[in-house]
């Protein structure tokens, strides 16, 4: 089931790994008898001595090669990361909306199956074949799924749509013809405020047909 | 007279036509605020603060801004004031990563000194409570009361009386992009801000006035926009610290709120309470009603809501308060005061028709001056099977049991005029239309390209659109109030009529033709009395050379109209062991007037309904009275509705006339009181309080038990 590669897909999630870091620092770096700012799961860094290194990545077939901190996640990189050779790799389909693989804004597959990128580190992505929303098409030939997204106004705004497009793509690939719970578990991950799941529904299905 | 023209005669007006946007989004191009990268970027941060209330003793930025790779910290509360509320602005800092910037903001050192708070509306009310606002008494506005008719004497008619107190909670908008801005100063005195707004020329003369620059020397663009629904209005604090971070380290900075922010600062929908005591004559007419309420909209005002509700109601007596509590401000949020209003109305509709032994849908036919609702109760009734609801409540002895409701809602959506578009005809056939209007995924966008490709013979994809950008400088106003569409349309039409008509005189004397009785269609120009006489679009507007055909348009109110009448029935499936509530269908009758794209209308009739249904069964903003502190602040115990909340909806497209309106809004209203009379429907318990939880279905039939 997708959904449940979203939560497990690395070995060492960004949760756990700040946790083994531990909190030992944030008392030195919070104002007295006040807790102030950022959410304490952040204060694990603190910006001292941060370890950093150069990670090969392969991303939408692509070889990538970008100097990541520890911390740094998958969804960093895809969208803000410089590669060594100073281009932007600006890959920023993948949205970063709640910030802790809840909304599945971030979706990407790693070797096939869907990952929320803000979860994953970028350490954990190496040596592996990363694809996001802008992997999909075929040149200008829209992956079913996309064109389907158009066809059935699965979108309004449109900040989720990547999510939503990786997770169906990814569903169908392992289910071609799911029924409508099957679409509801398979998108589960996913969230939307504009209220476009009834479209979505009905755009995985007509992709299905062409699967 | 202008108009639309009959049905029969649209090629593409009131179609389902995909939005043009579509491609962008489902690939990944589509560019948002937050995706903007700009050479030599810096990333914004804002320290908030964690306490509700307190004063600022000292504020140290020392270490922050000694931190390498920090290029900008700013103040941005003074030592001395107070602080109001959790999440309130203490300083910013500008680094060349995001991390950095988080590092950076927790450097910061603000000495507060904390003070007494208030974050609910029953401790801000109660007795000896800390008085956080010295304009209010007991943190309370002065009483706003309206009468109407003679409440006694309409008590004194009734046969049946029903008191009751309805409550919803605070809700938030929750816009997927947070609020957000990239600034980029070309010079001191030029700025160009992407931001993620409901309004772009509002973003502009508010960035204009703090900087004290003319307004055409600062550029706002908004080609994509990640939601808003009514928290987007003007940069913010934000926005001006975005462009002041920007102007202090000269480089572009974007500054994206967090979602926790987002949930604390970013504006929420008020809470209500009202206690409502209202009666009926045995013929069925609400005769009279007596409410008292009132509601927080955070630190500041803006509680209000709609009650009485769209039913007529002779004699009333209402008083409304505002409660202030230590909390961030409200916004308008989708339909301001409408689906708590709708609410608590159409439960107390019920309450009222089930004492009088009526049907609830009788009852409404009786007292809705509505003739657009009473058509939609018919229709709507029959998609639903209004029939096979119970005939009382909560019968039978089934674990799961069902039940059928009705909600109604009413709206405005008339538009209005300030909105300056041009469309241009260019002479290698090319049409563009702008305007400073933005799509914030409404599909705006597309409606106004089928407006022109209509008006010209052509295909939506043949109409360049430029939308979200005040670079153009012709202004619209900001996407609010339902009102886009209905502002935007008429001067679209207008402007690509005024350009077809350029383009007829141009061309008649060729065709040995007068102007009246040229045609377009099919990319091709004809006459009319003898359609052996054409030329192709190409050929025609080959000949402007380096003159473009460029028109403007006017808002002609012939071509819009206000005032949509919506009908929604649910049904839904509780099971009484657990509490959980199952919704089976929602039927959404939405009067929509003219649908110029009537797919992108279902559409935002599908999204009203769920951020209806939203309010109606998950969503509440928790607030800890011991802290002072959001409890919710995030997306896993917030909850928005997904996937597994979805039921069948239809959402019916009810045309009424040929006019534009707006249904942005309108189309959350009815969902939540259709939903709470289902439930009522099918276990004989009534929720008057918002989210219906499993909690307060087994409490409630506990309490009916005993």
């Amino acid at each position: 089931m997708p959904d449940k590669e979203k939560k497990q897909g690395t070995n060492i999630s960004r949760r756990n790994f700040l946790k083994g870091v531990g909190t030992g620092t944030v008392a030195a770096t919070v104002a007295p008898s006040v807790l102030i700012g950022a959410e304490k799961e952040a204060d694990a860094q603190t910006g001292d001595a941060v370890a950093s290194a150069t990670i090969q990545l392969n991303i939408n077939g692509k070889p990538y090669q970008v100097e990541v901190e520890a911390r740094t996640t998958l969804l960093t990189v895809l969208r803000d990361g410089i590669d060594t050779s100073g281009t932007n790799i600006d890959l920023t389909g993948a949205k970063l909306i709640c910030d802790r693989g809840e909304c599945g804004g971030c979706t990407v597959m790693v070797d096939g199956k869907t990952v929320y990128a803000c979860m994953m580190l970028a350490m954990d992505a190496e040596g592996k074949q990363v694809t996001t929303v802008e992997g999909l098409a075929d040149g200008d030939n829209l992956h079913p799924v996309q064109d389907a997204f158009v066809q059935h106004d699965a979108l309004m705004c449109g900040f989720c749509t990547p999510g939503f497009v990786v997770s169906s793509a990814a569903l169908l690939s392992e289910n071609t013809k799911p029924t409508l719970e099957e679409i509801k578990v398979g998108l589960s991950g996913n969230t939307c405020r504009c209220g476009t799941y009834p479209f979505i529904f009905d755009a995985v299905k007509t992709a299905s047909k062409k699967m | 007279m202008a108009s639309w023209g009959e049905a029969s005669e649209s090629r593409l007006i009131g179609k389902r036509i995909p939005r043009l946007s579509g491609k962008d989004k489902v690939t990944g191009k589509a560019k948002y605020t937050f995706d903007i990268n700009r050479p030599g970027l810096l990333y914004g941060r804002i320290l908030r603060s964690e306490v509700a209330r307190a004063n600022v003793v000292d504020l140290d930025l020392s270490e922050a801004e000694a931190m390498p790779g920090v290029k900008a910290v700013l103040p941005l509360v003074e030592v001395g004031r107070q602080i109001r509320y959790q999440g309130q602005e203490i300083a910013a800092v500008a680094a060349e990563t995001d991390d950095i910037a988080k590092d950076a903001i927790r450097r910061i050192r603000v000495d507060l000194e904390e003070l007494p708070f208030v974050v609910t509306e029953e401790d801000a009310m109660a007795e000896n409570a800390p008085q956080i606002r010295d304009d209010w008494a007991g943190n309370q506005s002065e009483p706003n009361v309206r009468e109407e008719g003679d409440i006694n004497a309409g008590f004194e008619q009734a046969a049946v009386e029903v008191e009751a107190t309805y409550h919803t909670p605070v809700q938030t908008h929750v816009c997927l992009e947070t609020h957000g801005h990239v600034a980029e100063w070309e010079d001191d005195e030029n700025l160009t801000v992407w931001a993620s707004t409901q309004g772009v020329f509002g973003v502009r003369n508010d960035l204009a006035g703090h900087f004290n620059l003319p307004a055409n020397q600062v550029r706002v663009i908004t080609e994509h926009m990640g939601g808003g629904f009514g928290s987007k209005f003007g940069p913010g604090v934000e926005g001006r610290t975005a462009a002041n971070l920007a102007r202090a380290t000269g480089r572009p900075v974007k500054l994206m709120l967090t979602r926790k922010a987002e949930h604390l600062v970013a504006g929420n929908r008020p809470s209500m309470t009202q206690h409502v005591r209202a009666g009926a004559t045995s013929d069925g007419r609400i005769i009279a009603y007596d409410m008292k309420g009132y509601g927080t909209g955070g630190i500041s005002s803006g509680a209000g809501f709609q009650a009485p509700y769209v039913y007529h109601v002779p004699n009333r007596r209402t008083e409304r308060r505002n409660v202030a509590v230590n909390v961030g401000n409200q916004r308008a949020m989708r339909a301001p005061g409408h689906p708590q209003g709708a609410f608590a109305m159409d439960s107390l509709m019920d309450e009222l028709a089930e004492k009088l032994g009526m049907n609830p849908l009788e009852f409404r036919r009786i007292n809705d001056p509505s003739e657009v609702r009473q058509a939609q109760y018919t229709l709507g009734a029959q998609e639903i099977g209004w029939h096979r609801r119970n005939s009382v409540p909560g019968s039978g002895t089934a674990v799961k049991k069902r039940g059928i409701g009705v909600g109604s809602g009413q709206w405005g959506g008339g538009g209005g005029d300030g909105t300056q578009a041009r469309v241009t005809i260019n002479a290698d056939g090319t049409v563009e239309a702008v305007t400073g209007t933005q799509d914030i995924g409404t599909g705006v966008r597309t409606a106004i390209a089928i407006i022109v490709a209509e008006e010209l013979g052509l295909n939506p994809t043949d109409v360049m659109v430029k939308v979200g950008d005040s670079g153009p400088g012709l202004p619209s106003g900001g996407s609010g109030g339902s009102q886009t569409t209905a502002s935007v349309a008429p001067v679209i039409k207008t402007a690509a009529a005024a350009a077809k008509q350029k383009l007829f005189e141009r061309v008649a004397p060729q065709l040995e033709a007068s102007v009246e009785d040229l045609r377009v269609g099919n990319r091709t120009i004809y006459v009319v009395s003898d359609r052996t006489k054409t030329i192709k679009w190409e050929l025609a507007t080959g000949q402007l050379g380096m003159e473009s055909i460029s028109e403007g348009g006017h808002w002609d109110r012939e071509l819009r109209q206000g005032g949509v009448a919506g009908t929604q029935f649910a049904e839904v499936e509780v099971d009484t062991e657990t509490g959980a509530i199952r919704l089976i269908k929602i039927v959404a009758v939405q009067d929509c007037g003219l649908a110029i794209n009537r797919l992108t209308t279902e559409s935002q009739i599908n999204g009203g309904v769920i951020m209806g249904l939203g309010q109606a069964l998950l969503e509440e903003r928790l607030m800890d009275p011991q802290t002072g502190r959001m409890l919710n602040a995030n997306l896993e115990d917030y909850k928005v509705p997904g996937t597994f909340e979805i039921p069948e909806i239809k959402s019916i497209v009810f045309d009424t006339h040929r006019k534009v309106t707006g249904v942005g809004e309108p189309p959350c209203i009815p969902t939540l009181g259709a939903i709470a009379n289902a439930v009522y429907n099918a276990i004989g318990v009534r929720i008057r309080e918002l989210p219906i939880t499993p909690d307060k279905i087994l409490t409630a039939l506990a309490e009916k038990k005993a």
